[in-house]
């Protein structure tokens, strides 16, 4: 039994100061191999008398558990060791900064198109579109500027050659001409909003020779000025997202509306920064009328039934107030650092229901 | 239009402050753009005695003043060179901001003398530039019996507040001051006064006649003359010298400030000719082309055919309805001058005025259109201002052509300034209001109003302009906001499919990391040519700059130019995108919708992790891939052709098509035509026609996709490597591996292509992935071993590709 003993001393010493899942290979080779001494001595029970075996071998059985549970244990802990020591090799720096991926931007003018567009179609307007050039009729004629009219000057109007038919080409001063193509293509009731580029000759601090604007056209037999002034609060409520945001209607002129209006809304200038909100201070941002009825004619609808509005509304401007760009000029150089600084990520897309950007 | 406040109350008799007068001209829609009042500012300069001026004990050129002010006996140091004792002058107190200095007034000690207040000058108080002295009031008429502490302003109309505000276009009468003051009448602010009985009666017939010629007819229907015969020319009074400088305009003599005086008063634009300087009679006709006219504005202009030319038997005088003309014009030595009040063709006073870039205040009313029952009127009020300033002694008048039919009515149903203007108004309202504004009520009955209109307001067509009146005297403030009527409870969709597609494509593209840019419509036009543009009906009659004079024909010189930008800035990793319109020629149909991408530069910055690559054909491929499929092109059934046009790399470069339709082009730029755009690269670009991608089929009834079939069975892969002629298209053989069986094969990718000794001379090793996937059962070896064969066969009957060893 004291052999046992001390056997059994040697084998968890091994065992135990094994330090490497090899070294703990040789030491149970050494146990419990065909040639391990634990394997002999099982072996040498046979050589003894049947008391003895029942002894001996429930000692040895007892001891084989042993050092079977102990090599066990040491396995386990031998390899969470080499883990820990791998995972400790495999270590990095953290702070290095990760592998570049691009992030893109919607200008901001399409998302504010995107947005203006959303607030119409909450109140029925469906998008209508129309080409950059134009001819004369489109343009100004069917919206009651006649040749020579001084109202022509008020819009600085590029030109192209004429059309073979002599028609003068121009590309669209605003997006009104498609006012005209819409009535002409479709019969009343008619509620459209017609985001585009549009051009004028013009080109300094505030202008640009290029630039956008929204159209927008009700045709029915009831609309009046009442609701064009409710469709335009709401809108500009709703677009600067200032719920008691006051709109000031003043008389004005436009060849294609009668009676006419501009559009202001309350801001105030205090230091030099526009902020739009109820703060005393006016800021024109739109024009808009009833529709006149000789535009209603040259489209071909009784002017006697229909009516309705029309406005027109720079794009950019808006922006620029929404979104605090200073300076008009920057929209149209695609710099890369504008366009990542006002620009917007491309899931922000506009929704009345989930909020529009802000 | 400017004007001020004591000037329209020549006009309107009205105790409102300007205050009042600025918020309800703009509510009339005359709008304010400013109101100059500097009455405030300049009420602390009152008029002072000064009783002793003594040289300053210890400065040469200083003068110690004893004052009597307003404010009492004050002491002040003085170094103009004009203070004298016993003079009047301007007294600024201490506290006194002075504006032409910016300063606030402080007590102070100059050279050991107390001062407690200024002596000032024209320029201190921000009158004038005049700085040569103190203000001395015995050079100022008005003032002359000025008492100590009135205010010098006051006392001379320098604080008399001007107003200025923007006309739109169809109101010709608010380009006087009479027809502005009638709107605010309208409107309640106070009452117009009547205009002064004007006839004079002439003392003897002209000798100079006018003539209109039968050509001239409708561009001055009417020419109303007078010779002033004895009269002395000179400067006009200071009254109404301050007015014209009040709306900036110089003084020049008292006859050329009259006829401005009447074009401000009562947009009644006037001229005077001096008789001596005139050849015969005044003919009115059209200009002769090449003919010249040395204008008032020292300028000579040669005019084109068909301009209303104010001419004497000799030559042209003057343009009519524009300009007159310099060797006819009055000077302070005339003494005869022939007057004349007439009326010109607006359409054609624009057209030469625009022609030969003439801006000039009696082209902005004529061309606005001028109150053709005025002209007479207009010719004798001048008359009796000439008179009154002048002397002399005037002819009979002398009239050439005739006023014009101006008289029209215009009926208004009472109930459209509701219906149509949204507010409910007593028809008695409305006519008194219209009444207000000079029509006169023909008739009423059962609610509708019929109105003769007032022969200024040529403006006034039809009932909404009626309309328009009735609503802008009452206020548009006064129209309740009512919600447009909704005809669905739900919104519906407010883009059509194809809009839908262009906001897609859009917001795909700024998903894969690009930068949405918005450029010029327009471009150089050797630029234009570069990319297949020069249709001649695109250019511009009248660019704006040199390099913006073409449409454009592609979108993608802009963005190369901007990419340039960016790298000269410092930022040469550039990914730009635009979707707008590219113009093929002037029609409707030339316009496209283009989704044009670039990728330029290096590909990012040097990184630890990973180098940077720049942009290659495949990354413009599958940019080009990626748009079409946002925009529903049907991206499996495309071909790849190697035809891209020539701003591309030719060999690293291609098309998409749909059949014969090209849906996309892509590849890297070719070097040469960066070098001409001065762009550094290397980049790779795709171009996107969405307006060529089909639109959507027209969804069957019931589900929008079809059922989704999932095999229960695993998909294998089995891989191919054939030799192939190195020309042949990767595309040809992944279409003919397909095709060996399209039930079974799920998907074919190429995983290694390359050439080498060990292929051939002219051959490349493509080597496919064939994914199959059984949907009836399990693939048993043979079956799979089946259709490798049939794979392998239908390859090389394709291809002639063999199968490597």
């Amino acid at each position: 039994m004291d052999d046992l003993n001390a056997l059994k001393t040697e084998l968890m010493d091994s065992i135990a100061t094994a330090d490497s899942l090899a070294a703990l290979e040789a030491a149970r080779v050494a146990a419990l191999g065909k040639k391990g001494r634990l394997t002999g001595l099982m072996k040498s029970l046979g050589g003894l008398d049947p008391e003895a075996r029942r002894e001996t071998g429930a000692a040895l059985n007892t001891l084989k558990d042993a050092v079977a549970a102990a090599l066990e244990a040491r396995r386990a802990a031998l390899a969470e060791a080499e883990l820990q020591a791998r995972l400790e090799a495999e270590r990095v720096d953290v702070t290095l900064p990760v592998r570049p991926r691009r992030q893109g931007h919607i200008h901001p003018i399409s998302q504010t198109i995107d947005e203006m567009v959303a607030i119409f179609a909450e109140m029925g307007f469906a998008v209508a579109e129309g080409p950059d050039i134009e001819d004369d009729w489109h343009n100004f004629e069917a919206l009651n500027f006649p040749p020579g009219h001084p109202a022509r000057e008020m819009q600085d109007t590029f030109y192209l050659p004429d059309r073979d038919d002599g028609a003068k080409m121009v590309l669209r001063t605003h997006t009104s001409p498609v006012q005209v193509r819409t009535m002409v293509s479709q019969p009343p009731p008619i509620r459209v909003v017609v985001p585009g580029r549009t051009y004028r000759s013009d080109y300094d601090m505030t202008h640009t020779p290029m630039f956008h604007q929204i159209e927008g056209l009700v045709i029915d037999e009831t609309t009046h000025m009442g609701h064009l002034k409710g469709c335009l609060v709401e809108f500009a409520r709703a677009f600067f997202n200032v719920d008691d945001l006051p709109l000031r209607f003043r008389p004005s002129f436009f060849p294609f509306t009668e009676p006419s209006a501009e559009v202001d809304i309350g801001c105030s200038r205090a230091g030099g920064q526009i902020k739009i909100g109820n703060y005393g201070d006016w800021l024109e941002i739109l024009g808009c009328g009833m529709v006149h009825p000789n535009v209603l004619e040259a489209c071909g609808i009784d002017s006697k039934r229909y009516q309705g509005f029309a406005f027109g509304m720079g794009i950019e401007r808006p922006a620029m107030l929404k979104y605090g760009i200073p300076d008009l000029r920057t929209f149209f150089e695609a710099d890369l650092r504008w366009l990542k600084h006002y620009g917007f990520v491309p899931l922000d897309v506009p929704n009345v229901a989930f909020g529009l950007t802000s | 239009m400017k004007f001020t406040l004591s000037w329209l109350k020549d006009h309107l008799d009205t105790t409102a402050t300007v205050a009042e007068i600025a918020e309800r001209l703009t509510a009339l829609g005359l709008e304010v753009e400013e109101v100059i009042d500097r009455t405030a500012e300049l009420a602390p300069f009152t008029v002072a005695h000064v009783k002793s001026a003594e040289p300053h004990p210890n400065a040469d050129k200083l003068r110690v003043c004893v004052l009597d002010t307003a404010d009492g006996e004050i002491q002040v140091v003085c170094g103009a060179p004009n203070a004298r004792g016993g003079m009047m002058g301007v007294y600024a107190p201490v506290g006194t901001h002075i504006p032409g200095t910016g300063l606030d007034l402080k007590p102070g000690v100059i050279r050991g003398v107390q001062s407690n207040g200024m002596l000032c000058s024209e320029r201190e108080m921000g009158l004038s530039d005049n700085h040569t002295g103190i203000i001395d009031l015995a050079d100022y008429k008005e003032a002359a019996r000025a008492a100590v502490g009135q205010s010098f302003a006051a006392l001379m109309g320098f604080d008399d507040p001007v107003i200025h505000v923007a006309i739109t276009p169809d109101r010709a009468d608010c380009t006087g001051v009479r027809g502005i003051a009638r709107d605010l009448a309208a409107a309640g602010v106070g009452t117009l006064k009547p205009a002064r009985p004007p006839a004079v009666p002439g003392t003897f017939k002209s000798p100079i006649g006018v003539e209109i010629l039968d050509e001239a007819a409708t561009a001055c229907p009417l020419f109303v003359g007078r010779h002033i015969r004895g009269l002395k020319n000179g400067p006009s009074p200071a009254w109404l010298q301050r007015r014209l400088l009040a709306v900036g305009l110089r003084p020049i003599s008292a006859l050329v400030d009259i006829t401005n005086f009447f074009t401000l008063d009562r947009a009644r634009p006037l001229h005077v000719f001096d008789v001596h300087k005139l050849s015969g009679g005044i003919v009115v006709r059209l200009s002769r082309p090449g003919e010249e006219v040395a204008a008032l504005n020292d300028r000579t202009y040669t005019l084109a055919d068909g301009m209303t030319v104010i001419a004497d038997h000799d030559a042209a005088l003057g343009l009519g309805g524009i300009i007159g003309g310099e060797p006819s014009s009055v000077t302070d030595e005339t003494t005869d001058v022939f007057l004349e009040a007439a009326l010109f063709d607006p359409v054609r006073t624009a057209a030469t005025g625009r022609r030969l870039g003439i801006e000039s205040d009696a082209r902005y009313r004529f061309e606005r259109g001028v109150d053709p029952d005025a002209v007479l009127r207009g010719a004798e009020a001048a008359t009796r201002m000439i008179l009154e300033l002048c002397g002399g002694e005037p002819s009979e008048l002398v009239i050439a052509g005739r006023v014009p039919d101006w008289k029209r009515t215009v009926a208004l149903r009472a109930s459209r300034v509701k219906t149509l203007g949204g507010v409910e108004l007593p028809v008695d309202r409305q006519a008194g209001i219209l009444m207000a504004l000079g029509f006169k009520l023909a008739e009423s009955e059962d609610r509708v109003l019929r109105v003769e209109v007032p022969s200024w307001r040529g403006d006034i067509a039809g009932e909404a302009d009626l309309v328009e009146e009735v609503l802008r005297v009452h206020g548009y403030d006064r129209i309740a906001a009512e919600p447009l009527t909704r005809t669905v409870t739900v919104t519906r969709p407010a883009l059509d499919a194809q809009q839908r597609r262009t906001a897609q494509v859009r917001r795909t593209l700024a998903a894969l990391g690009l930068d949405e840019a918005v450029t010029w419509s327009f471009l150089a036009e050797p630029v234009a040519q570069a990319f297949g543009g020069g249709h001649p009906g695109l250019r511009l009659v009248n660019p704006i700059a040199a390099n913006l004079t073409v449409m454009r024909p592609s979108i993608l010189p802009n963005l190369i130019e901007a990419a340039e930008r960016n790298r000269a800035r410092g930022f040469p990793d550039v990914c730009l995108f635009e979707v707008g319109p590219v113009y093929r020629d002037a029609t409707e149909k030339g316009q496209e919708t283009v989704a044009t991408a670039l990728r330029a530069g290096p590909g990012g910055r040097r990184h630890w992790a990973e180098a940077p690559r720049p942009a290659d054909v495949f990354d413009a491929k599958a940019d080009a891939l990626a748009v079409l499929e946002a925009a529903g092109a049907p991206v499996a059934n495309l071909q790849v052709t190697t035809d891209a046009p020539a701003w591309y790399h030719p060999g690293r470069s291609g098309v998409l098509r749909l059949g014969p339709t090209v849906l996309a082009q892509f590849g890297e730029l070719h070097p040469a035509l960066l070098k001409t755009l001065d762009a550094t690269g290397p980049a790779a670009a795709c171009e996107v026609f969405l307006n060529r991608v089909p639109p959507p089929k027209a969804k069957k009834d019931g589900a929008a996709r079809a059922p989704l079939k999932l095999s229960p069975f695993q998909p294998l892969d089995r891989d191919f490597a054939f030799i192939v002629d190195a020309d042949t298209p990767a595309d040809r053989l992944i279409r003919a591996a397909r095709g060996a069986d399209k039930a079974l094969i799920a998907d074919v990718t190429v995983f290694d292509v390359f050439t080498g000794d060990a292929i051939g001379q002219g051959r490349k090793s493509v080597a496919l992935t064939v994914t199959l996937q059984p949907t009836e059962a399990t693939l048993t070896d043979e079956a799979i071993e089946a259709i490798a064969q049939k794979i392998v066969a239908n390859v090389a009957k394709q291809t002639g590709a063999v199968l490597r060893g």
